[in-house]
């Protein structure tokens, strides 16, 4: 504080190293390209014009793991994919968040049988969860913005294990 | 839990070309996670370097076994599962299951219910082609269509809202009718949609349809010829791009489609430019649609007063026993339909969605069957794709239009 | 039942024995499993060519037939719609395969397969389609359970909870 005062207006800003850190994290987070149902048609639309989700950051969707840091898995893990997600969330380098997008997604949603994984938190761990069925892109964006509050709060050793 | 399995060449012996065998091709996988095959579609690609010997579909990714959650739930509970086959489709998919179970138990439906129906199934089916063109001229690398396709498709799922609630998964057409009445607000809000949508459409025909990049990449390529098609039970647009004029809402009308006055688009040279004509020229006959329909819109009940199957109005609970006694019934046990089976089938964006339905004379569908018209459409890619270039594949897969919830139910 | 189709029905219970049935308009013709391949080429011949569905139903626990499986064809240039309907046995169900004659037979005949055990004698590639290679079981049959999951409730949520599989990291 004391430095900010002496030098006035001089466009210098003090912070910690962690804040920097995670703010320039939620700045430009990428999220994976994992839209597998429903879910997908309203991510797609949550990423188009009318409700920008590049205002937030998340300007191109990369379909490569090995480029995100960002998985929202949208939309029902049948059996046969659920290797697939997990090897995926494999190949994606720390530092990496979860956003479980839809019901089907989060807890099984209408679907409650042989085929449909009950829940994508069984294979992968999951930090939000955005609920509705499929959830408007307006819930999307909060579900988003809760994320980023997450972010904000982390530190640097809870990442590093 | 179990690992991904690794398939070898042995595996696919029976299916991949000699020089496989030998080493002399490669053996790629285009995942299921893929920017460019549309949902989560594996493709086993034999490739000589650049040019696509074989295309080995393997599906099962978003298996949700539809048909055997719908067999322990009562025939109003089991719609809403019919909404989330083929995602694009929403009111097709109810309008199906609603005419199939009307059908079975011989139940009459009023005629303004009928007309929102087709108003509301045309729409989709516009919004169904405006994603399908956003998403294949992104695959072909033209971005600002994407944008523009939703940016259109915003309005109608505003009517979609201002109906039901739900912007996609509305489960608005049910056995009988429709869930409520339209709202004032719904014949101005289409309206403002038939103003503003052809004009539109021109704006897509002059970006794309005499673009040279896109005649190039999507002119000559991914031919099937009609008689292929039929035997591969494709339907749909691909089938009216190869030649064959068959459309059910001509041909087996339902619904009230013999009212209306609409052309059915056909080309002869079956390839993926063909299909774009097609598909594209049939979002311009939906608005036509639209705009009669809304302009016969008749007054009346918007569902069936056959309250053995059919849930009374709300106003009517307080005031008739019967009424109450029909709700209740109607929610706790669900309708018994008499026994026999029955197939009927609907126009989806996509073909055929045809529905097999089997009552054992209990509440609930004891075989509920959806011919899917993805799933064949999709048997014609190995077909389509010998001998072209990777970057061909992707217009061709583009151009079948598949919803992977369709084809794995 | 539409004019066109009383001939061919006529003829084809003529050649083919079986008894042929209507029920709100749908016509379906039932023919024993031995004759399937013959009645298909002669539905061909007379103008059905698009298969529309191949799908199967379990009468479980009727051992005898315990399936039907059921074939609806539709015919382009007639305007027709037919149903051929397949009785078969429970233990060792086999039918002979058409997917030399309706090439979207092929990814039916896996899926009947894959759903309900039904052995295709001839089809070229028959292996699951939409359960994962190594699953056992077929799912579609009545005595294969939903697989359905309790849902938590308050009272029940601890021991659901660790019953659960959670991911760790």
């Amino acid at each position: 504080m004391g430095v900010e005062q002496k030098l006035g207006n001089m466009g210098i800003a003090t912070t910690t190293l962690e804040q920097a850190v995670a703010w320039s994290r939620t700045n430009a987070m990428w999220p994976m390209l994992f839209g597998l149902a429903c879910c997908a048609i309203e991510m797609m639309s949550a990423q188009a014009a009318h409700y920008d989700m590049s205002r937030f950051g998340m300007e191109l969707m990369r379909p490569s793991p090995r480029q995100s840091d960002l998985m929202i898995v949208a939309g029902r893990v049948s059996r046969k994919m659920a290797p697939v997600l997990r090897r995926l969330y494999d190949q994606m380098p720390e530092p990496k968040w979860v956003i479980s997008m839809g019901d089907c997604a989060s807890c099984g949603g209408v679907f409650n049988n042989y085929a449909i994984v009950q829940g994508v938190d069984e294979v992968v761990p999951v930090d939000v969860y955005v609920a509705g069925c499929p959830p408007r892109p307006e819930a999307l964006i909060h579900g988003v913005l809760t994320l980023y509050e997450k972010v904000r709060g982390m530190k640097f050793a809870e990442i590093k294990k | 839990m179990p690992d991904i399995q690794e398939i070898t060449v042995d595996d696919l012996k029976h299916l991949v070309s000699e020089r496989a065998i030998q080493g002399e091709t490669v053996l790629l996988n285009m995942g299921p996670q893929h920017p460019s095959t549309h949902g989560v579609l594996r493709l086993l690609l034999e490739l000589d370097g650049e040019i696509v010997v074989n295309c080995i579909p393997d599906i099962g990714f978003l298996h949700t076994g539809v048909e055997k959650n719908m067999e322990a739930k009562t025939y109003q509970k089991a719609e809403v599962m019919a909404d989330r086959l083929d995602y694009l489709n929403t009111v097709g998919n109810t309008l199906a299951f609603s005419l199939a179970v009307e059908k079975l138990v011989d139940l009459d439906v009023p005629p303004r219910a009928q007309t929102i129906r087709v108003i509301l199934a045309e729409l989709t089916r516009f919004q169904s082609h405006l994603v399908w063109l956003g998403t294949s001229a992104l695959d072909l690398a033209a971005m600002s269509m994407f944008l523009y396709c939703f940016r259109e498709r915003e309005y109608i799922l505003d009517v979609m809202e201002m109906c039901s609630g739900q912007r996609m998964m509305t489960t608005y057409i049910r056995p009988g009718g429709l869930w409520r009445d339209v709202p004032v607000e719904f014949e101005a809000a289409v309206r403002n949609i038939l103003k503003t949508f052809p004009k539109r459409v021109d704006e897509y025909e002059a970006l794309l349809t005499r673009n040279p990049l896109m005649l190039d990449r999507t002119y000559g390529i991914g031919k099937l010829t009609g008689e292929e098609c039929l035997n591969f039970g494709v339907t749909g647009p691909m089938l009216r791009a190869s030649g064959v004029k068959w459309d059910l809402r001509k041909d087996r009308p339902y619904s009230g489609y013999e009212q209306y006055d609409f052309k059915v688009p056909t080309r002869t040279e079956g390839d993926v430019y063909a299909r774009y004509l097609v598909r594209l020229e049939e979002m311009r006959q939906s608005l036509k649609i639209v705009q009669q329909a809304l302009d016969k819109l008749p007054m009346g009940p918007v569902r069936s007063n056959n309250h053995k199957y059919v849930p009374p109005p709300r106003s009517e609970i307080g005031v008739s026993m019967e009424a109450l006694i029909h709700h209740f019934k109607l929610w706790t046990e669900g309708f018994e339909a008499p026994q026999g089976a029955i197939y009927s089938a609907v126009e989806s964006p996509r073909g055929e969605l045809g529905v097999y339905l089997e009552s054992d004379g209990g509440p609930r569908p004891y075989r509920i069957h959806w011919r899917t018209p993805s799933f064949d459409n999709l048997q014609s890619l190995p077909l389509m794709s010998k001998g072209v270039l990777v970057a061909d594949l992707v217009a061709i897969i583009g151009s079948v239009d598949i919803v992977l919830g369709d084809v794995d139910r | 039942m539409e004019k066109n189709l009383q001939p061919i029905l006529g003829m084809l219970k003529k050649e083919f024995g079986g008894t042929a049935s209507e029920y709100r308009g749908d016509v379906s013709l039932v023919i024993p499993s031995g004759k399937i391949v013959a009645a298909c080429q002669q539905v061909q011949a007379q103008g059905f060519e698009l298969l529309s569905a191949l799908t199967a139903v379990d009468y479980w626990p009727e051992e005898s037939p315990r399936f039907h499986v059921i074939y609806q064809f539709t015919s382009v240039a007639m305007n027709l719609v037919l149903t051929l309907r397949v009785p078969v046995p429970g233990i060792n169900p086999s039918l002979p395969t058409i997917s030399h004659l309706y090439r979207n037979a092929n990814w039916r005949e896996r899926e009947l397969w894959d759903m309900f055990g039904i052995i295709f004698k001839g089809h070229p590639d028959l292996r699951r389609i939409l359960m994962p290679a190594d699953w056992e079981g077929h799912p579609l049959r009545k005595d294969y359970p939903l697989g359905y999951e309790e849902p938590q409730f308050t009272f029940n949520f601890e021991e659901i909870n660790l019953r659960k599989p959670y991911a760790k990291e």
